[in-house]
């Protein structure tokens, strides 16, 4: 129950926290379960975000789907979509009810020009620690750069990249026994 | 029935959205401005707007706001995101059992290796998307980054403080 109750609430957290995108909440969830509660490693963790990048929809919800499975099972899972979906569900509904205007409000304004350039830094430091933590070091480093470049300058779709990555892998380090 | 529509669009919309955020934006306002007209351009312009001042998914944000402008009700609401999240649940879930079954054959953990450095470049493209003129208005914009950057880094600061220092700094620097 207390894990059930742990789970809504560390993503009921991220999600009410979690602006410009779903990467932005990466590091978010890793303090929260990763660091915090050890209910998975780092390396499960990241091999996490590959999935949920292969599957539809916002990546928090999916995040929040596959860990609140791994940790709780069914229940877990739906503690855990529902903590992270609330936020936004209620946020909305104020603002659709109430607040129309709210996107005008020049404080509100003022202070999401602060909050967009650290929001890319929210995304930019895990990719490092992320490689770290996968030991991507000399040439190899190009590869994910490679990737960046084609997904944010050239528009490739970054489901190309994980049928080929899935493959890649298997060719790369499937001989080496 | 406007609740079996929004329902079934917003499932339909769910299921075809990968790569999640703005990728989907084309892909909502067909269905919601174009096929449905159940909101006018202008107002999908706002919901975008509100989406990146308030927190999570834009799909959410988006179906959670359009369900009730199309309903005036918070069931209507409740329908819509109920929609756009399913797929994510379904497939997911999906996902997690047959990898519960495979995870560890030879040929599933050598593409989570593969993976592993794919996703590398994924998020970091996710960051490169963001560095535009939007985000970056001026010098201090440079410096917020920066400075989050090394917090980040050396102190592994909570997103949830960086969030709320953000915005302070941004309300004391043009508010």
């Amino acid at each position: 129950m207390k894990t059930l109750l742990l789970l809504f609430w560390g993503f009921f957290k991220i999600g009410a926290f979690t602006f410009g995108g779903g990467y932005a909440m990466i590091p978010l969830i890793k303090a929260e379960l990763v660091d915090k509660q050890k209910w998975v490693d780092e390396g499960d963790f990241y091999d996490t975000i590959a999935v949920a990048q292969s599957s539809p929809g916002p990546l928090v919800v999916n995040m929040a789907v596959f860990l609140g499975l791994k940790i709780a099972k069914f229940r877990g899972m739906v503690m855990a979509t529902l903590g992270a979906t609330l936020p936004s569900f209620i946020t909305i509904l104020w603002i659709a009810i109430l607040f129309q205007n709210f996107q005008h409000n020049p404080y509100v304004i003022a202070a999401f020009k602060g909050v967009k350039p650290a929001v890319v830094a929210l995304i930019l430091v895990p990719a490092w620690s992320m490689a770290k933590k996968s030991q991507i070091k000399g040439l190899t480093l190009l590869i994910p750069v490679l990737i960046a470049a084609a997904v944010a300058f050239y528009k490739v779709s970054p489901i190309l990249f994980i049928v080929a990555a899935m493959i890649v892998g298997n060719l790369a380090y499937g001989r080496k026994k | 029935m406007i609740f079996r529509e929004l329902f079934y669009t917003f499932f339909k919309i769910g299921l075809f959205s990968f790569g999640g955020g703005y990728a989907m934006l084309a892909l909502i306002q067909d269905e919601v401005v174009n096929k449905h007209a159940w909101i006018s351009v202008g107002k999908f312009t706002d919901i975008i707007a509100i989406s990146q001042v308030t927190p999570g998914p834009i799909a959410i944000n988006t179906a959670t706001y359009i369900g009730y402008e199309s309903t005036k009700s918070v069931f209507g609401s409740f329908v819509a995101t109920l929609g756009v999240s399913l797929p994510s649940v379904i497939v997911t879930t999906l996902l997690f059992l047959f990898l519960k079954k495979y995870r560890s054959r030879p040929i599933v953990q050598n593409a989570f290796k593969g993976l592993r450095i794919a996703v590398v470049g994924l998020i970091l493209s996710a960051s490169v998307m963001l560095m535009n003129g939007e985000n970056f208005i001026d010098g201090s914009s440079l410096i917020i980054c920066a400075v989050s950057c090394l917090l980040i880094f050396f102190k592994n600061i909570s997103a949830i403080y960086l969030m709320l220092a953000s915005a302070a700094a941004g309300i004391l620097l043009y508010g």
